[in-house]
């Protein structure tokens, strides 16, 4: 999605590298995992189901019984297995 | 037993039996054409021929009907039977060229044409229905005349009379020969199903609807040919388990009770009485109720929204509202149905997210009446963000062009021009009555009825009939939406509870628990699950491929999917299926754990298995619905929590719960109506309570409140209440008293009382919030500028007082809205309208001459609060609208209040002199946030209380033992109030009644071995479990109380040796999750 945007907004400047840059940006879809408390967040990860949002199917969510759980050895882990960025919300 | 070859296999079979029976039981095909399971065999298609050997030669038979005998030796597939079937087929082709079964096998055959002359018959003469109308008991028709003459028809070719259009001829012909209208006198149709409102037909042996409890076929004895002839019985024979018994009567049952809850519902008004709309003419004029049916998933169209005429896809829909609601014309139901405005909202936003976008939508109605929590908002998303088109407008009749079958709707529009529009499918929003068997039942009970034929009530004790011990809830007692419904239950339930309190448990039978198997040290046996949810999952996951992705995963033993994984029938059949399989490890792939994880726990106790080996992938909420657009990428998910969900599972564990006691105390907080009722019903139930009010008496808003919509003094009954509470022995009221703390959890809480400075302490199982809410301060309208601007207290404080200077006002003008529906404050105050309209007419009981105005956006007296708005208007006071971007203006001029507004029927400006402005202000909540935090409850963007479920839990908060009843809910008259206090208390009951409670296996424990005390846990938990032990081998290390654990786990995850764990969410199982994502 970033590079998308990226690749709208750049100006075209002729230079074959970047161009090849944006292009593989334009493609790139992050994987993202999410840590999510049970009583909060993961609540509202379900209402914007009921309300029916759209967003990026690129979010795995984990289910923690709080955000407090979650150790800094799960976050490690997660970039350690091919995630792009971490999401913890409680 | 008679044992012989099939291909040269030995196989048995009964004496008695025909060859193609047994061939079906061993699997091995035979075609045929003429064969019924029910039925005699005739030998008539020939399809069925295969070779038989008999020791000294081969000849060929026909399966159907040739009986098998020891020693013979059959060939079902050999090229001479191949080629027999094959010249069969071809005769049959060439007699009927056209019947695609036929074709079909000519296909399968190899022939392309036949080789003899064609002719165009499309009936092979199997005999089939003249068979099955004999089994029926009937015989309307039968195979007459010679040779090629030969056919099937009715006694001398005439229409018959015998024959009851049943049907069964029809269904058992192959090729469709078979025109019932050609054979029976009577009119041809499908029965309809009642619960697709008719528009699918059903079977005389059904199930009323998938999920009906319970679910089991029932027979229709109007329509079942048993009943109608004495035949048939072939649902007898059919039936392995030997269910069916036709013999079976009703029953007359007799029961000693000591308390009754009338919950007879209501029925939709039937629009057939309304000629003008041309409903039971035109197919594309539905009902709400049918309308409701085509967009649901287990409808007849499967929830594709189509118009039942041609099955096209509607491009504009309209609906129409008040259909036999507020109308003393055409029906006389003078009364306001208060579901109708909100459903017809509902059903138009769904409509458009099931037409993706293209789909015209317009709702003509009189009044919007979206009045319940959060409607409001709802109907402004309709309007701006949906593009829902909404037309003031009442429709007077409704035509139908033949050609196109669209619908012309005529209407006044703003302009008082009447134009006219086009549309392909009319909704009619059908009001709710009262039916007339109910009427009857209510006559033989002797419970009184209201002029709109509901039950009668007091608003004091809204759901006591007139009769005592009798009680009512839901839409007998007026018209209303579910989560009111649900209140009133709980509130029927605390009144039957109050007068049964004494024999509570004393004819309870305890459910037996299934005896839990051990399957630790067991091979994993994964099942996995996988739900449609009707087409909410199905309808962008593709089900079949993440089934079976899960069955190629790593000890998944069993896969399914289920149409509603959550419906009774599938409970049984996934405990069937957990002991058959013997799984240890259940994972179900549908919504969120947060509402069904506990229906499956059950199901998997049910079936012998600890319920916490068990985990839920969310693809529901968490991907098909939020992915609609990219159906790829959403099923891609679903494989990848299900793969995420099954990792963690295996390392799942049987935990244990904790056993906790539950104080039999209560603490209500807030002491108006609300509470004060609260308080009554839990000590008409045995239990202690302590009422806590911050003012200095009890009483509440109710204290400025003059009278009832109904005509009830509501000082009177007020004093009575407070009189009652006072004098109660259970209950101690704490004035002047707030909360200061509130410690434990549900069934053990300990509240520190603030009074006047000075603390006390009370321990309490449960607690209710009643806390209430408030009349807006008005910032407009010259409010607080001009003492003859007030609020609606203000005024109802100058009825109490009768203040003399009221008679002698000219003129009156009322405001609605002010503060409510605006874009700060986007939410329906419920109460205005009736309060304004009741005070509008007590002023002119004051003073008949008065005029009285009242400036209105929509009316809302809902229910039969409507009665009143009619009594307003035949009184002589006007009403005039106003929309929130033309709101009234209001200038002082010469001496009295001069009040500006466009009316919109005029179309002009008309300028007013009042010596009285009476501002309908909005009712606000108090919004405390520390509250709130004391018993982690949550507050919505308005302030007022989140409630567990909007729908199904209105009267308890998700927090275990907090309940929530009067307008800290949202804004609601006294008696909504009354009935949610004693439905808190229903449900507080539920609990208290119990006296113990299981705490959840989810808790943390140490490993005392790798614990270092360093105390970390101690220090960081909010729930204070953990406590250095002081005693035993173990002394100086870490544990955990489980009994006040709530499993959040930062012990866990703050623990620097790695000696705590969180059961259900540990280490290595959260780890599996994320190395599978």
């Amino acid at each position: 999605m970033i590079g998308a945007v990226e690749a709208e907004d750049t100006e075209p400047t002729g230079i074959c590298e970047i161009d090849i840059v944006e292009k593989s940006m334009h493609d790139w879809q992050p994987k993202i995992t999410a840590f999510l408390c049970h009583w909060c967040s993961y609540g509202a990860a379900d209402l914007a189901g009921v309300s029916r949002l759209q967003y990026p199917p690129n979010f795995r969510i984990i289910r923690v019984p709080c955000s407090g759980r979650v150790s800094p050895k799960f976050i490690l882990a997660a970039f350690r297995h091919g995630a792009d960025g971490v999401w913890v919300s409680g | 037993m008679i044992t012989f070859k099939l291909n040269g296999r030995e196989v048995q079979g009964e004496e008695g039996e025909y060859i193609l029976e047994v061939a079906e039981r061993y699997g091995v095909e035979i075609p045929t054409l003429c064969h019924h399971k029910a039925l005699e065999p005739a030998g008539a298609c020939r399809l069925c021929t295969v070779e038989l050997f008999d020791g000294r030669r081969t000849r060929f038979v026909t399966a159907c009907n040739y009986p098998i005998w020891e020693g013979m030796e059959v060939y079902t597939d050999t090229d001479e039977v191949r080629r027999g079937r094959k010249l069969i087929v071809e005769l049959l082709l060439a007699r009927c060229p056209e019947v695609p079964i036929i074709r079909r096998l000519a296909e399968d055959y190899g022939i392309e044409e036949p080789r003899f002359k064609k002719d165009e018959d499309d009936c092979i003469l199997c005999g089939l229905c003249t068979r099955i109308c004999e089994r029926m008991g009937n015989g309307a028709i039968s195979l007459a005349g010679r040779g090629v003459g030969l056919k099937v028809t009715t006694p001398f070719e005439i229409q018959s009379d015998l024959c009851m259009a049943c049907g069964a001829c029809v269904s058992v012909c192959p090729t469709g020969h078979i025109k019932l209208e050609e054979i029976t006198k009577h009119t041809v149709k499908p029965i309809p199903s009642e619960y697709d409102m008719g528009l699918r037909g059903r079977k005389p042996i059904y199930v009323p609807y998938a999920q009906a409890v319970p679910n089991t076929p029932v027979i229709d004895r109007d329509t079942c040919m048993h009943f109608r002839t004495g035949e048939c019985k072939i649902c007898v024979q059919s039936c392995s388990a030997g269910a069916i018994d036709h013999a079976q009567q009703d029953e007359a049952i007799e029961l000693r009770v000591g308390a009754i809850i009338l919950a007879p519902g209501f029925q939709a008004f039937d629009p057939g009485r309304y000629e003008a709309y041309g409903y039971a003419e035109n197919p594309n004029i539905v009902t709400s109720m049918e309308f409701e049916r085509l967009l649901s998933a287990s409808g007849p169209t499967m929830g594709h929204l189509v118009r039942p005429s041609d099955g096209k896809e509607p491009r504009r829909i309209a609906w129409v509202q008040c259909v036999g609601s507020r109308d003393v014309h055409r029906c006389d139901n003078a009364y306001c149905s208060s579901v109708c405005c909100m459903y017809a909202v509902k059903q138009a936003v769904i409509a458009k997210e099931h037409a993706g976008g293209e789909l015209d939508c317009a709702i003509f109605y009189m009044d919007m009446r979206t009045h319940g929590k959060d409607f409001e908002r709802y109907y402004n998303d309709a309007r701006d963000k949906h593009g829902v088109r909404f037309i003031r407008s009442r429709i007077p009749a409704i035509e139908t062009v033949k050609e196109t079958g669209e619908l012309l709707v005529p209407y006044v529009n703003e302009k008082e021009r009447v134009v006219e529009e086009r549309f392909d499918l009319v909704v009619l929003s059908v009001g709710l009555e009262t039916a007339a068997e109910v009427v009857e039942l209510a006559k033989k009970l002797g419970v009184q009825l209201t002029e709109g034929r509901f039950c009668k009530t007091d608003p004091f004790r809204p759901v006591a009939t007139s009769r005592e011990g009798i009680f009512v809830c839901g839409a007998f007692q007026g018209p209303k939406d579910i989560p009111q419904s649900v209140i009133e239950a709980g509130s029927a339930a605390a009144e039957a509870g109050a007068l049964l309190s004494e024999g509570r448990n004393s004819l309870t039978l305890t459910r037996e628990e299934p005896q839990e198997r051990d399957c630790r040290g067991e091979r994993l046996r994964v099942g996995v699950f996988v739900c449609r949810c009707g087409i909410n999952i199905a309808g962008v996951v593709d089900v079949e491929a993440v089934r079976d992705y899960a069955a190629s995963l790593p000890h998944v033993e069993y896969v399914a999917d289920n149409l509603y994984t959550c419906s009774q029938d599938t409970q049984e059949s996934l405990t069937e299926v957990i002991k058959e399989k013997n799984l240890n490890r259940i994972v179900v792939a549908a919504c969120t754990p947060k509402t069904h994880e506990a229906l499956f726990q059950e199901t998997m106790a049910n079936a012998g298995l600890n319920k916490y080996l068990f985990e839920m992938a969310n693809i529901r909420n968490q991907d098909s619905w939020v992915h609609q657009e990219d159906p790829e990428a959403a099923t891609a998910k679903a494989k990848d929590l299900v793969r995420m969900a099954v990792a963690k599972v295996t390392l799942l564990e049987p935990l244990r719960e904790a056993e906790l006691e539950v104080n039999q105390k209560a603490l209500v907080v807030g002491g108006g109506v609300a509470g004060m009722t609260a308080a009554r019903a839990l000590s008409a139930q045995g239990y202690e309570v302590c009422l806590v009010e911050r003012a200095q008496s009890l009483g509440g808003q109710a204290r400025n409140l003059y009278r009832m919509w109904t005509g009830e003094n509501i000082q009177e009954r007020l004093e009575e209440l407070i009189e009652a509470v006072q004098g109660d022995e259970n209950i101690r009221v704490h004035l002047e008293t707030e909360l200061g703390n509130v410690e434990g959890f549900v069934g053990n809480f300990r509240t520190t009382l603030i009074c006047r400075g000075k603390e006390e302490v009370v321990e309490h199982g449960i607690a209710v919030i009643a806390t209430g809410a408030q009349e807006l301060k008005p910032k407009e309208y010259l409010y607080g500028e001009d003492s003859r601007v007030v609020t609606h207290l203000e005024l109802d404080r100058m009825f109490m007082n009768d203040e003399s200077a009221l008679r002698g006002i000219k003129r009156a003008v009322f405001i609605q809205c002010v503060g409510s529906r605006e874009p700060e404050r986007p939410y329906c105050s419920r109460v205005c309208c009736t309060h304004s309209i009741e005070s509008a007419l007590h002023l002119k009981e004051l003073n008949p001459d008065m005029d009285v105005y009242i400036l209105y956006r929509d009316i809302r007296t809902y229910g039969e609060r409507e009665y009143l708005y009619r009594k307003a208007r035949l009184a002589g006071i006007l009403f005039i609208p106003f929309s929130l971007e033309r709101k009234p203006r209001v200038s002082l001029g010469q001496g009295a209040l001069k009040i500006d507004i466009w009316d919109p029927l005029l179309c002009q400006d008309i300028v007013m002199n009042s010596d009285l402005l009476v501002l309908a202000a909005a009712i606000v909540p108090y919004g405390d946030q520390k509250l709130a935090r004391m018993f982690k409850v949550p507050l919505n963007e308005d302030g007022f209380f989140v409630e567990a479920h909007a729908k199904l839990g209105p009267s308890e908060f998700a927090t275990d033992g907090v309940y929530l009843c009067g307008m800290a809910h949202y804004p609601k008259p006294i008696d909504e109030s009354v009935a949610q206090a004693q439905a808190a208390v229903s449900r507080a009951v539920t609990l208290l009644a119990r006296q113990k409670i299981k705490t959840s296996g989810t808790v943390a424990e140490v490993n005392p071995l790798y614990c270092s005390s360093c105390g970390v846990c101690v220090e960081v938990c909010p729930y204070k479990a953990p406590t250095m032990r002081e005693q035993g081998p173990f002394a100086g290390k870490a544990e955990v109380n489980p009994v006040l654990c709530k499993g959040c786990g930062i012990c866990v995850a703050s623990c620097r040796s790695g000696a705590m764990s969180l059961k259900g969410f540990g280490n290595d199982q959260i780890m599996a999750m994320i190395a599978h994502m």
